[in-house]
Protein backbone atom coordinates (compact mmCIF):
# COMPACT_ATOMS: atom_id res chain seq x y z
CA UNK A 1 0.00 0.00 0.00
CA UNK A 2 2.64 2.41 1.02
CA UNK A 3 6.26 2.04 -0.53
CA UNK A 4 8.54 4.06 0.88
CA UNK A 5 12.57 4.29 -0.36
CA UNK A 6 15.93 6.30 0.39
CA UNK A 7 13.73 9.25 1.67
CA UNK A 8 15.66 11.95 2.85
CA UNK A 9 15.50 14.70 4.97
CA UNK A 10 17.69 18.02 6.31
CA UNK A 11 16.54 20.32 8.36
CA UNK A 12 19.30 22.97 8.34
CA UNK A 13 22.33 20.89 9.88
CA UNK A 14 20.46 18.54 11.43
CA UNK A 15 19.56 15.36 9.83
CA UNK A 16 16.02 14.00 10.44
CA UNK A 17 16.11 11.34 8.40
CA UNK A 18 19.00 9.44 6.69
CA UNK A 19 17.86 7.01 4.37
CA UNK A 20 14.32 5.37 5.32
CA UNK A 21 12.79 2.08 3.19
CA UNK A 22 10.03 1.27 4.46
CA UNK A 23 6.60 -0.83 3.14
CA UNK A 24 3.50 -1.19 4.71
CA UNK A 25 0.90 -3.38 3.71
CA UNK A 26 -3.32 -3.74 4.29
CA UNK A 27 -4.72 -5.11 7.32
CA UNK A 28 -1.84 -4.43 9.79
CA UNK A 29 -0.89 -2.26 12.37
CA UNK A 30 2.33 -0.65 12.11
CA UNK A 31 4.02 0.56 14.97
CA UNK A 32 7.24 3.22 14.31
CA UNK A 33 9.11 3.32 17.51
CA UNK A 34 12.14 4.33 18.38
CA UNK A 35 13.59 7.49 20.95
CA UNK A 36 12.66 11.25 21.01
CA UNK A 37 13.42 12.90 17.88
CA UNK A 38 14.71 9.96 15.82
CA UNK A 39 12.55 11.22 12.89
CA UNK A 40 9.29 9.59 13.16
CA UNK A 41 7.09 12.50 13.13
CA UNK A 42 8.99 13.45 10.13
CA UNK A 43 8.78 10.53 8.43
CA UNK A 44 4.96 10.61 9.06
CA UNK A 45 4.38 14.45 8.23
CA UNK A 46 6.69 13.08 4.86
CA UNK A 47 3.76 10.59 3.89
CA UNK A 48 0.56 13.89 4.63
CA UNK A 49 3.11 16.15 2.48
CA UNK A 50 2.90 18.56 5.41
CA UNK A 51 6.93 17.99 4.80
CA UNK A 52 8.59 18.02 1.35
CA UNK A 53 11.47 15.53 1.78
CA UNK A 54 14.63 16.60 0.39
CA UNK A 55 15.21 12.74 -1.77
CA UNK A 56 13.36 9.59 -1.99
CA UNK A 57 10.25 8.84 -3.01
CA UNK A 58 7.05 8.05 -1.66
CA UNK A 59 5.14 5.74 -3.57
CA UNK A 60 1.38 5.26 -2.60
CA UNK A 61 -0.82 2.39 -4.26
CA UNK A 62 1.99 2.67 -6.55
CA UNK A 63 2.03 6.28 -7.17
CA UNK A 64 4.37 8.93 -6.41
CA UNK A 65 2.85 11.39 -3.55
CA UNK A 66 5.03 14.17 -4.85
CA UNK A 67 3.18 17.31 -5.82
CA UNK A 68 -0.29 15.07 -5.82
CA UNK A 69 -3.28 15.56 -2.96
CA UNK A 70 -5.98 12.92 -3.99
CA UNK A 71 -4.16 10.70 -1.57
CA UNK A 72 -4.83 12.41 0.92
CA UNK A 73 -8.53 11.77 0.69
CA UNK A 74 -7.49 8.07 1.52
CA UNK A 75 -5.28 8.82 4.68
CA UNK A 76 -7.24 10.06 8.46
CA UNK A 77 -4.12 11.50 10.86
CA UNK A 78 -4.07 12.54 14.64
CA UNK A 79 -1.13 14.51 15.00
CA UNK A 80 0.95 14.42 18.42
CA UNK A 81 -0.83 17.94 19.61
CA UNK A 82 -3.73 18.91 17.64
CA UNK A 83 -3.63 22.41 17.27
CA UNK A 84 -7.35 23.78 16.40
CA UNK A 85 -8.61 27.86 15.34
CA UNK A 86 -9.24 28.62 19.33
CA UNK A 87 -12.49 30.31 18.45
CA UNK A 88 -14.15 27.56 16.58
CA UNK A 89 -16.55 25.72 18.25
CA UNK A 90 -16.50 21.99 18.32
CA UNK A 91 -19.43 21.25 17.18
CA UNK A 92 -18.30 24.12 13.99
CA UNK A 93 -15.21 22.51 13.65
CA UNK A 94 -16.62 18.64 13.12
CA UNK A 95 -19.41 20.63 10.57
CA UNK A 96 -16.24 22.31 8.84
CA UNK A 97 -14.04 19.39 8.70
CA UNK A 98 -17.12 17.26 7.29
CA UNK A 99 -18.19 20.14 4.90
CA UNK A 100 -14.70 20.22 3.37
CA UNK A 101 -14.75 16.94 3.24
CA UNK A 102 -17.38 16.04 1.50
CA UNK A 103 -16.38 14.25 -1.03
CA UNK A 104 -14.07 11.83 0.44
CA UNK A 105 -17.03 9.02 2.23
CA UNK A 106 -18.99 6.93 -0.44
CA UNK A 107 -21.97 6.04 2.49
CA UNK A 108 -21.58 7.83 5.61
CA UNK A 109 -19.16 9.91 8.22
CA UNK A 110 -18.10 7.68 10.78
CA UNK A 111 -18.59 9.21 13.84
CA UNK A 112 -18.42 6.35 16.00
CA UNK A 113 -15.42 7.60 18.21
CA UNK A 114 -17.39 11.30 18.83
CA UNK A 115 -20.44 9.27 20.09
CA UNK A 116 -17.88 6.75 21.78
CA UNK A 117 -16.16 9.57 23.53
CA UNK A 118 -19.29 11.94 24.39
CA UNK A 119 -17.88 15.05 22.58
CA UNK A 120 -21.41 15.84 21.58
CA UNK A 121 -22.13 17.48 24.93
CA UNK A 122 -19.08 19.76 24.42
CA UNK A 123 -19.72 20.83 20.83
CA UNK A 124 -20.86 24.25 22.11
CA UNK A 125 -17.13 24.87 23.47
CA UNK A 126 -14.41 26.94 21.92
CA UNK A 127 -11.84 25.24 21.00
CA UNK A 128 -9.65 27.38 23.28
CA UNK A 129 -11.41 26.27 26.48
CA UNK A 130 -10.79 22.44 26.35
CA UNK A 131 -8.19 20.11 27.89
CA UNK A 132 -5.12 18.63 26.21
CA UNK A 133 -7.47 15.23 26.67
CA UNK A 134 -10.55 16.53 25.24
CA UNK A 135 -8.40 17.47 22.44
CA UNK A 136 -6.49 14.43 21.62
CA UNK A 137 -10.14 13.04 21.44
CA UNK A 138 -11.18 15.68 18.86
CA UNK A 139 -7.97 14.84 17.06
CA UNK A 140 -8.74 10.78 16.75
CA UNK A 141 -11.96 11.31 16.35
CA UNK A 142 -11.28 13.55 13.08
CA UNK A 143 -8.54 10.69 11.49
CA UNK A 144 -11.75 8.18 11.91
CA UNK A 145 -14.19 10.49 10.67
CA UNK A 146 -13.89 10.00 6.60
CA UNK A 147 -13.52 6.32 7.41
CA UNK A 148 -10.18 6.22 5.32
CA UNK A 149 -7.73 3.23 4.18
CA UNK A 150 -4.92 4.38 6.19
CA UNK A 151 -4.96 5.60 9.56
CA UNK A 152 -1.49 7.20 10.99
CA UNK A 153 -1.97 7.80 14.98
CA UNK A 154 0.89 9.89 16.23
CA UNK A 155 1.17 8.95 19.99
CA UNK A 156 -1.91 8.36 20.23
CA UNK A 157 -3.03 7.17 23.99
CA UNK A 158 -0.76 10.28 25.56
CA UNK A 159 -3.16 12.52 27.66
CA UNK A 160 -6.28 10.27 27.14
CA UNK A 161 -7.75 8.52 29.92
CA UNK A 162 -8.12 5.27 30.45
CA UNK A 163 -11.39 4.91 29.33
CA UNK A 164 -10.91 6.96 26.31
CA UNK A 165 -7.26 5.24 25.29
CA UNK A 166 -9.43 1.74 25.60
CA UNK A 167 -12.33 2.80 23.19
CA UNK A 168 -9.24 3.52 21.02
CA UNK A 169 -7.56 0.38 21.17
CA UNK A 170 -10.73 -1.14 20.35
CA UNK A 171 -11.45 0.96 17.44
CA UNK A 172 -8.00 0.17 16.01
CA UNK A 173 -8.79 -3.17 16.47
CA UNK A 174 -11.67 -3.37 14.33
CA UNK A 175 -10.37 -1.42 11.60
CA UNK A 176 -7.72 -3.70 11.16
CA UNK A 177 -10.40 -6.34 10.60
CA UNK A 178 -11.75 -4.14 8.73
CA UNK A 179 -8.60 -4.46 6.11
CA UNK A 180 -7.33 -0.84 7.07
CA UNK A 181 -3.81 -0.03 7.12
CA UNK A 182 -2.87 1.55 10.74
CA UNK A 183 0.61 3.31 11.69
CA UNK A 184 0.84 4.23 14.94
CA UNK A 185 3.99 5.68 17.10
CA UNK A 186 4.17 5.27 20.55
CA UNK A 187 6.41 5.27 24.02
CA UNK A 188 4.77 2.78 25.32
CA UNK A 189 6.15 -0.91 25.03
CA UNK A 190 2.42 -2.70 26.88
CA UNK A 191 0.25 -0.57 24.40
CA UNK A 192 2.58 -1.68 21.13
CA UNK A 193 2.58 -4.89 22.08
CA UNK A 194 -0.88 -5.12 22.52
CA UNK A 195 -2.05 -3.37 19.54
CA UNK A 196 0.33 -3.82 16.77
CA UNK A 197 1.96 -6.79 14.50
CA UNK A 198 5.19 -5.22 13.03
CA UNK A 199 7.30 -2.39 14.97
CA UNK A 200 9.65 -0.38 12.73
CA UNK A 201 12.54 0.67 14.93
CA UNK A 202 14.03 4.21 13.82
CA UNK A 203 17.69 5.05 15.20
CA UNK A 204 18.42 8.76 13.99
CA UNK A 205 16.97 8.90 10.99
CA UNK A 206 17.04 5.39 9.74
CA UNK A 207 14.67 1.69 10.10
CA UNK A 208 17.22 -0.12 11.92
CA UNK A 209 14.91 -3.15 11.77
CA UNK A 210 11.56 -3.69 10.99
CA UNK A 211 10.27 -7.05 11.67
CA UNK A 212 6.69 -8.92 13.95
CA UNK A 213 6.40 -8.71 17.23
CA UNK A 214 6.49 -12.62 17.31
CA UNK A 215 9.35 -12.77 15.33
CA UNK A 216 11.49 -10.45 17.77
CA UNK A 217 10.09 -11.99 20.60
CA UNK A 218 11.15 -15.30 19.43
CA UNK A 219 14.45 -14.52 18.08
CA UNK A 220 15.23 -13.06 21.63
CA UNK A 221 13.88 -15.92 23.77
CA UNK A 222 12.00 -13.04 25.60
CA UNK A 223 8.49 -13.53 26.60
CA UNK A 224 7.88 -8.93 27.14
CA UNK A 225 8.24 -6.86 24.03
CA UNK A 226 10.15 -4.07 25.79
CA UNK A 227 12.65 -6.75 27.48
CA UNK A 228 12.78 -8.27 23.69
CA UNK A 229 13.67 -4.64 22.00
CA UNK A 230 16.26 -4.09 25.14
CA UNK A 231 18.33 -7.39 24.47
CA UNK A 232 17.98 -6.80 20.49
CA UNK A 233 19.73 -3.03 20.91
CA UNK A 234 21.89 -4.06 23.37
CA UNK A 235 23.28 -6.70 20.77
CA UNK A 236 23.74 -4.35 18.44
CA UNK A 237 25.62 -2.20 20.65
CA UNK B 1 -10.97 26.93 -2.22
CA UNK B 2 -14.58 28.85 -2.61
CA UNK B 3 -15.32 26.96 1.15
CA UNK B 4 -11.88 28.15 2.16
CA UNK B 5 -13.18 31.83 1.66
CA UNK B 6 -16.41 30.75 3.75
CA UNK B 7 -14.94 29.70 6.60
CA UNK B 8 -12.02 32.94 6.73
CA UNK B 9 -14.79 35.17 5.98
CA UNK B 10 -17.15 33.30 8.79
CA UNK B 11 -14.05 33.48 11.31
CA UNK B 12 -12.83 37.63 10.48
CA UNK B 13 -16.47 39.19 10.50
CA UNK B 14 -16.32 38.13 14.46
CA UNK B 15 -12.69 39.81 14.92
CA UNK B 16 -13.09 43.31 16.78
CA UNK B 17 -9.99 45.08 15.65
CA UNK B 18 -11.79 44.81 12.53
CA UNK B 19 -14.88 46.93 13.48
CA UNK B 20 -12.67 49.35 15.56
CA UNK B 21 -10.88 50.38 12.63
CA UNK B 22 -14.16 50.30 10.31
CA UNK B 23 -14.94 53.07 13.34
CA UNK B 24 -11.95 54.30 13.33
CA UNK B 25 -11.84 55.08 9.54
CA UNK B 26 -15.40 56.23 9.44
CA UNK B 27 -14.80 59.11 12.29
CA UNK B 28 -12.28 60.42 10.35
CA UNK B 29 -13.79 60.35 7.03
CA UNK B 30 -16.83 61.88 8.35
CA UNK B 31 -15.04 63.83 10.97
CA UNK B 32 -12.72 65.66 8.24
CA UNK B 33 -15.38 65.99 5.34
CA UNK B 34 -18.09 67.64 8.33
CA UNK B 35 -15.15 69.89 10.12
CA UNK B 36 -13.59 71.71 6.36
CA UNK B 37 -16.16 73.47 4.44
CA UNK B 38 -13.85 73.15 1.12
CA UNK B 39 -14.45 69.60 0.11
CA UNK B 40 -10.86 68.99 -1.74
CA UNK B 41 -9.35 70.30 1.45
CA UNK B 42 -10.90 67.34 3.26
CA UNK B 43 -9.83 65.25 0.54
CA UNK B 44 -6.59 65.98 0.63
CA UNK B 45 -6.44 65.81 4.56
CA UNK B 46 -8.03 62.27 3.74
CA UNK B 47 -5.19 61.29 1.99
CA UNK B 48 -2.92 61.15 4.34
CA UNK B 49 -5.24 58.56 5.94
CA UNK B 50 -5.39 56.63 2.60
CA UNK B 51 -1.49 56.96 2.23
CA UNK B 52 -0.57 56.17 5.83
CA UNK B 53 -3.04 54.02 8.08
CA UNK B 54 -4.62 51.95 5.10
CA UNK B 55 -1.52 50.41 4.51
CA UNK B 56 -0.17 50.15 7.94
CA UNK B 57 -3.70 48.49 9.10
CA UNK B 58 -3.73 46.21 5.94
CA UNK B 59 -0.63 44.94 6.34
CA UNK B 60 -0.43 44.79 10.78
CA UNK B 61 -3.46 43.01 10.72
CA UNK B 62 -3.08 40.81 7.61
CA UNK B 63 -0.27 39.49 9.73
CA UNK B 64 -1.15 38.77 13.01
CA UNK B 65 -4.44 37.10 11.33
CA UNK B 66 -2.00 34.85 9.70
CA UNK B 67 -0.19 33.98 11.91
CA UNK B 68 -3.42 33.24 14.38
CA UNK B 69 -5.07 30.94 11.49
CA UNK B 70 -1.73 28.71 11.85
CA UNK B 71 -3.31 25.85 13.15
CA UNK B 72 -6.39 26.28 11.06
CA UNK B 73 -3.92 26.04 8.19
CA UNK B 74 -2.09 22.93 9.24
CA UNK B 75 -4.98 21.35 9.95
CA UNK B 76 -5.98 21.96 6.12
CA UNK B 77 -2.38 20.85 4.75
CA UNK B 78 -3.67 17.49 6.25
CA UNK B 79 -6.28 17.41 4.17
CA UNK B 80 -6.65 16.89 0.33
CA UNK B 81 -6.44 20.27 -0.15
CA UNK B 82 -3.77 22.09 -2.75
CA UNK B 83 -1.23 24.08 -0.66
CA UNK B 84 -1.84 27.00 -3.55
CA UNK B 85 -5.83 27.09 -2.92
CA UNK B 86 -5.47 26.47 0.38
CA UNK B 87 -3.28 30.16 0.67
CA UNK B 88 -5.12 31.74 -2.18
CA UNK B 89 -8.43 30.79 0.15
CA UNK B 90 -7.29 32.52 3.16
CA UNK B 91 -5.59 35.48 0.75
CA UNK B 92 -9.10 35.88 -0.85
CA UNK B 93 -10.87 35.86 2.50
CA UNK B 94 -8.79 38.24 4.06
CA UNK B 95 -8.35 40.70 1.09
CA UNK B 96 -12.40 40.59 0.52
CA UNK B 97 -12.93 41.63 4.21
CA UNK B 98 -10.00 44.83 4.23
CA UNK B 99 -11.74 45.74 1.23
CA UNK B 100 -14.87 45.67 2.62
CA UNK B 101 -14.29 47.11 5.99
CA UNK B 102 -12.44 50.05 2.95
CA UNK B 103 -15.18 51.24 1.71
CA UNK B 104 -17.62 51.02 4.63
CA UNK B 105 -15.41 53.42 6.76
CA UNK B 106 -13.96 55.45 3.81
CA UNK B 107 -15.87 54.58 0.36
CA UNK B 108 -19.10 55.64 1.79
CA UNK B 109 -18.21 58.79 2.91
CA UNK B 110 -16.39 59.81 0.35
CA UNK B 111 -19.51 58.99 -2.22
CA UNK B 112 -21.60 60.35 -0.04
CA UNK B 113 -19.59 64.02 0.17
CA UNK B 114 -17.34 63.91 -3.13
CA UNK B 115 -18.86 61.39 -5.84
CA UNK B 116 -16.58 62.87 -8.17
CA UNK B 117 -13.99 61.45 -10.86
CA UNK B 118 -11.67 62.58 -7.58
CA UNK B 119 -13.33 60.04 -5.67
CA UNK B 120 -13.71 57.40 -7.65
CA UNK B 121 -9.93 57.71 -8.56
CA UNK B 122 -9.54 58.19 -4.80
CA UNK B 123 -10.89 55.05 -3.78
CA UNK B 124 -9.35 53.37 -6.42
CA UNK B 125 -5.63 54.07 -5.37
CA UNK B 126 -7.06 53.08 -1.62
CA UNK B 127 -8.62 49.70 -2.92
CA UNK B 128 -5.52 49.16 -4.58
CA UNK B 129 -3.19 50.00 -1.50
CA UNK B 130 -5.19 47.79 0.60
CA UNK B 131 -5.01 44.79 -1.53
CA UNK B 132 -0.80 45.51 -1.93
CA UNK B 133 -0.58 45.57 1.43
CA UNK B 134 -2.28 42.45 1.78
CA UNK B 135 -0.06 40.92 -0.95
CA UNK B 136 3.15 42.06 0.87
CA UNK B 137 1.80 40.55 4.50
CA UNK B 138 1.49 37.49 3.28
CA UNK B 139 4.99 37.57 1.64
CA UNK B 140 6.84 38.24 5.09
CA UNK B 141 4.09 35.88 6.95
CA UNK B 142 5.61 32.86 4.87
CA UNK B 143 9.10 33.82 5.09
CA UNK B 144 8.97 32.77 8.57
CA UNK B 145 7.61 30.55 11.30
CA UNK B 146 7.86 33.22 14.15
CA UNK B 147 4.88 35.39 14.30
CA UNK B 148 6.92 38.34 16.10
CA UNK B 149 9.55 38.42 13.24
CA UNK B 150 7.00 37.94 10.64
CA UNK B 151 5.54 41.41 12.42
CA UNK B 152 8.79 42.60 12.39
CA UNK B 153 9.53 42.09 8.65
CA UNK B 154 5.90 43.72 7.97
CA UNK B 155 6.46 46.68 9.53
CA UNK B 156 9.63 47.34 7.70
CA UNK B 157 8.09 47.11 4.76
CA UNK B 158 5.35 49.72 6.09
CA UNK B 159 8.40 51.89 7.20
CA UNK B 160 10.03 51.66 3.67
CA UNK B 161 7.11 52.32 1.68
CA UNK B 162 5.68 55.44 3.72
CA UNK B 163 9.04 57.18 4.81
CA UNK B 164 12.77 55.27 4.05
CA UNK B 165 11.47 55.08 -0.24
CA UNK B 166 10.96 59.00 0.36
CA UNK B 167 14.08 59.72 2.03
CA UNK B 168 16.18 58.25 -0.56
CA UNK B 169 14.62 59.68 -3.22
CA UNK B 170 14.89 63.09 -2.05
CA UNK B 171 18.23 62.27 -1.37
CA UNK B 172 19.05 61.04 -5.04
CA UNK B 173 17.29 64.06 -6.38
CA UNK B 174 19.35 66.72 -4.00
CA UNK B 175 22.83 64.64 -5.30
CA UNK B 176 22.13 64.93 -8.86
CA UNK B 177 20.01 67.80 -8.91
CA UNK B 178 22.37 69.37 -11.95
CA UNK B 179 21.11 66.51 -14.22
CA UNK B 180 17.09 66.57 -15.55
CA UNK B 181 15.55 63.43 -13.22
CA UNK B 182 11.78 64.31 -13.91
CA UNK B 183 11.95 60.90 -16.29
CA UNK B 184 14.05 58.86 -13.96
CA UNK B 185 11.64 59.94 -11.07
CA UNK B 186 8.72 58.60 -13.01
CA UNK B 187 10.44 55.45 -12.92
CA UNK B 188 11.90 55.52 -9.45
CA UNK B 189 7.89 56.61 -7.78
CA UNK B 190 6.92 53.05 -9.57
CA UNK B 191 9.20 51.32 -7.65
CA UNK B 192 6.96 52.28 -4.35
CA UNK B 193 2.89 52.14 -5.01
CA UNK B 194 2.44 54.53 -2.11
CA UNK B 195 3.62 56.90 -4.44
CA UNK B 196 1.74 55.87 -7.34
CA UNK B 197 -1.26 56.18 -5.53
CA UNK B 198 -0.13 59.49 -4.13
CA UNK B 199 0.42 60.39 -7.85
CA UNK B 200 -2.61 59.39 -9.06
CA UNK B 201 -5.05 61.40 -6.62
CA UNK B 202 -3.07 64.18 -6.22
CA UNK B 203 -2.81 64.82 -10.45
CA UNK B 204 -6.82 64.31 -10.12
CA UNK B 205 -7.42 66.86 -8.28
CA UNK B 206 -5.49 69.71 -10.08
CA UNK B 207 -3.16 70.81 -7.00
CA UNK B 208 0.12 69.73 -9.14
CA UNK B 209 0.97 72.39 -10.02
CA UNK B 210 2.28 73.04 -6.52
CA UNK B 211 4.59 70.73 -7.43
CA UNK B 212 7.18 72.63 -10.25
CA UNK B 213 8.38 71.30 -13.14
CA UNK B 214 8.48 67.98 -12.27
CA UNK B 215 4.48 68.07 -11.71
CA UNK B 216 4.35 69.05 -14.89
CA UNK B 217 6.16 66.24 -16.18
CA UNK B 218 4.35 64.33 -13.91
CA UNK B 219 1.10 65.71 -15.52
CA UNK B 220 2.07 65.07 -18.85
CA UNK B 221 2.47 61.68 -17.96
CA UNK B 222 0.31 60.32 -15.41
CA UNK B 223 -2.56 62.81 -17.10
CA UNK B 224 -2.15 60.62 -20.06
CA UNK B 225 -4.72 57.60 -20.72
CA UNK B 226 -1.62 55.75 -21.20
CA UNK B 227 0.00 57.07 -18.18
CA UNK B 228 -2.58 56.02 -15.79
CA UNK B 229 -2.74 52.93 -17.51
CA UNK B 230 0.59 51.98 -16.64
CA UNK B 231 0.01 53.08 -13.23
CA UNK B 232 -2.26 50.83 -12.78
CA UNK B 233 -0.64 47.88 -14.08
CA UNK B 234 2.38 48.43 -12.18
CA UNK B 235 -0.04 48.75 -9.14
CA UNK B 236 -1.15 45.85 -9.98
CA UNK B 237 1.96 44.13 -10.46
CA UNK B 238 2.12 45.19 -6.89
CA UNK B 239 -0.44 42.81 -6.01
CA UNK B 240 0.50 39.77 -8.07
CA UNK B 241 4.11 39.63 -7.36
CA UNK B 242 4.63 39.43 -3.61
CA UNK B 243 1.14 36.76 -3.98
CA UNK B 244 2.91 34.55 -6.70
CA UNK B 245 6.39 34.64 -4.26
CA UNK B 246 4.55 34.03 -1.68
CA UNK B 247 2.59 31.08 -3.45
CA UNK B 248 5.81 29.57 -4.22
CA UNK B 249 7.40 29.54 -0.91
CA UNK B 250 4.80 28.00 0.91
CA UNK B 251 4.33 25.58 -1.44
CA UNK B 252 7.51 24.42 -0.28
CA UNK B 253 7.37 25.22 3.26
CA UNK B 254 7.40 23.01 6.16
CA UNK B 255 4.81 22.86 8.51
Amino acid sequence: MIHISELQKRYGKIEALRSINLDFDVSKVVALVGPNASGKTTLIKCLLGMVIADAGTILFDGKDIAGDVSYKKRIGYMPQIGRYPDNMRMGYLFRMMKDLGSNRVFDKFDEELIEAFGLPTMFNKPMRALSGGTRQKVSAALAFLFDPEVIILDEPTAGLDPLASELLKQKIAREKAAGKLILVTSHIMSEVEEMADQIAYIVEGEAIFYKTITEIKSETGENRLGQALFHLLHNRI
Amino acid sequence: MTKIIKYILHDIFRNRILLAYVVLLSLSSFGLFMMNEDVSKSLSSLLNVLLIVVPLVSILFTTVYFFNSYEFIELLVAQPLRRSSILLGVYCGVGLSMLVVFWLGVGLPVILFEGTEVGWYFLLSGSLLTIIFVSLAFLASVLTRDKTRGIGISLLTWFYFTLIFDGILLMVMFAFSDYPLEKTTILLSCLNPVDLARILVLLKMDISALMGYTGAVFEQFFGSAIGIGIALTVMIAWIAIPLLLALQIFKNKNL
